[in-house]
Parts: structure tokens; sequence; C-alpha cells
């Protein structure tokens, strides 16, 4: 099954955007070998090329590395793991506000939802 | 990354009237997978021919890593024209052992993997085979060879939306680092994420040759609506 990518946005940061979710999420744990650029590129149906580039990219940020003997391996870097994580956290909360605040509610009005959201769910 | 194709100047005309393509350039590199696009009647299949020497260009030149279209050139070019070409009579199996005879690159263990993933029967005549099953069978045959260029005219048009789905796999994974694809399609949103580079084309001219991701940065907007802007009618 290919991914799910939107065609208007560059594929490469989509991709990237991926895979920090599944190392954040522990479908890839801290140390785990990646499949190869061209497997996971049949895997999403994107160009190679465009797999690679997500690749650099993560590399760059140092979430994964290459090991010349190994392929590319997940940091072991846990901080560097939960920061991610946080980021994007912090990302999603502030689209949130922004959708909420759209539809006219105040801080506390939203807080009062979440409140009432969170009871429910018990 | 070197320059796999070059075409200068290339026009061809048709009774000494009709432009399909004018003065056209562009240059190809090799590791790419390329889309050629273009509104009905814009020139690509005219150009398509050309790069395989089907038709004489009335003026410019086209070269093939250095050379002109030809005797070397075919040896590297792979190609799938529109239209089947496949002799009607013959059994899939006798297919695969004439492309094997006829192009040294062709890799036989690759046609047959791919035939069988698609449950293809290679008794088969070919006159028994659907029109679907038929161009599966002929991209089948281009892509087991390893040339340095493939041109696939069309190559998903006629296949149902699973097939398409395997043989845009079969691309990625078949695919060699130092190969181009150069592919003319109008179904770009099937395609776009396998893309590299596309190449716009109307009235004979290139009117864009750029890379997709470009596109989605610059524009904000898939290779598909772009197209659909660029060529509004």
């Amino acid at each position: 099954m290919a991914w799910s990518l939107d065609s208007d946005r560059p594929i490469y940061a989509q991709i990237v955007e991926k895979l920090q979710l599944q190392i954040v999420s522990g479908f890839y744990h801290p140390g785990d070998k990646l499949p190869s650029v061209r497997d996971l590129a049949s895997e999403a149906s994107v160009n190679p090329n465009t797999m690679q580039k997500a690749f650099a990219e993560l590399e760059r940020s140092g979430l994964i590395s290459t090991q010349r003997t190994s392929g590319r391996l997940v940091t072991e870097d846990v901080s560097m793991i939960k920061a991610v994580q946080e980021t994007i956290a912090t990302e999603q909360i502030k689209a949130f506000f922004e959708q909420m605040r759209e539809l006219g509610y105040s801080k506390e009005e939203i807080i009062a939802l979440l409140k009432n959201a969170i009871e429910e769910e018990k | 990354m070197s320059v796999l194709l070059e075409a200068k100047n290339l026009t061809k005309m048709y009774n000494s009237r009709v432009v399909a393509v004018n003065s056209l350039n562009l240059s190809l590199e090799s590791g790419r997978i390329i889309g050629l696009l273009g509104p009905n009647g814009s020139g690509k299949t005219t150009l398509i021919k050309m790069i395989n020497g089907l038709l004489t260009p009335t003026a410019g030149e086209i070269y093939i890593e250095g050379h002109a279209p030809g005797v070397e050139s075919k040896k590297r070019v792979a190609y799938l024209p529109e239209r089947t070409y496949l002799e009607s009579n013959m059994r899939v199996a006798e297919m695969v052992d004439y492309f094997q005879d006829f192009y040294e690159d062709f890799k036989k263990d690759r046609a047959y993997a791919m035939l069988a993933s698609l449950n293809i029967n290679t008794n088969a005549k070919l006159k028994t085979l659907s029109k679907g099953t038929k161009e599966k069978v002929q991209l089948i045959l281009v892509m087991s060879r390893d040339a340095d260029l493939f041109i696939l005219d069309e190559p998903i048009a006629g296949v149902d939306p699973a097939a398409r789905d395997y043989i845009l796999k079969t691309i990625i994974t078949n695919y060699n680092e130092n190969a181009t694809i150069l592919l003319s399609t109008h179904l770009i949103s099937d395609i776009e994420n396998i893309l590299d580079e596309v190449i716009f084309i109307r009235d004979g001219y290139v009117v864009l040759h750029t890379t997709v991701e470009e596109i989605r940065e610059e524009k904000g907007k898939s290779v598909d609506s772009y197209f659909r802007e660029v060529f509004a009618c």
C-alpha cells in the first residue's frame, strides 16, 4: 500500500515527517536499522531520489546516521528523540488552538472543553 | 550525473505545413525519472519517435550518449510505443525468447519474475489476452532490458489501478541508478510521486522543464493541478 502523501506539498518533507513520527512513536526503536532507500521508496511508491533526500535531511538533524557496514540506523540518543517528540506535540497543540480560535472559543472555554472531553474519555 | 540525451533545434514538419515539433531544445541527465506531459497533439509522440529513429527530423539534431538515433542508440534505448507491435500468433514465452535473441541486455529471469507476479500465463497466445494484459506483457518486455534510457509512451493508460501500482513499483525497484526513464502520460496524479522532473510541452515547444518538488515548493500545487492551470482551455 502506497503511503498517503499530498501531491501539493514537497514529498520529501512529508516523508521526513512520517519517518520522524515512526521513530518517535516507537515503530522504529533507538538503534534500529532502517530499510534501504529502494525498499522504502517502493513501499511508499515514491521516487528513490526523493527518499534519498528525506534520509539526508534526517541525517542532518542527527535522528538517523549512516554506518558504512550496517546501513542506516536510528539514533540511540533518547533525549534527542524526546525533543523531536515535544516539537511535534507543540506544533499540533498550536494548530489545535488556532482552529478553536477560528471557531470563536476563548482560552478559558477551550480549557473547559478539553477537561470535559478528558472526563468523557475515562 | 552526465548528459544522456541532447536535442538541439529539433523540428519536425508534416506535409511541410504542420509543425509538430518546433526548434525544440532538450537535455536529459542520467539517473532520473522524467514525465513528458502535454495536451493531445502537443508533439510528445513525434518527439519520442524521433528519439527512437522512427521519424527523421526536418531540422536539428538528437544525440543519445553521443550517438545519433540508429543501431548504436537502439542498443541503449528501450522503447514502449503507444501501440502494440507484438505478433498476435506468438505465445508469451516465445515473445520473451524473441526479445532475448534481439537485445543483448535482455534479462529473461526478470521478465519471468514480473510475468509471474502479474499472473500472466506464459503459454497463452497474445491474441487471446485482453488489451490490458497485452499492454502489461509489452511493458514487462521493455522493462526487462538493462537499457540506459527507457522511453515509455503512455505506459499505464490501459491497465487497471492495481496493476498500475504494481507497474510503478516495478519501475522504482528495477531501474538502475544510472538509467533514465522518460514517460509520457495523461494520468499525472497517478505517477507524479515517482517523478524527479517534468517536461511540459505545447505546440512542439518545451514550456517548462523543472523538478516536481520545485513545483510543489514554489507553487504550492501538485503537478496535476499545475498542469491544469498551465494548459487550461
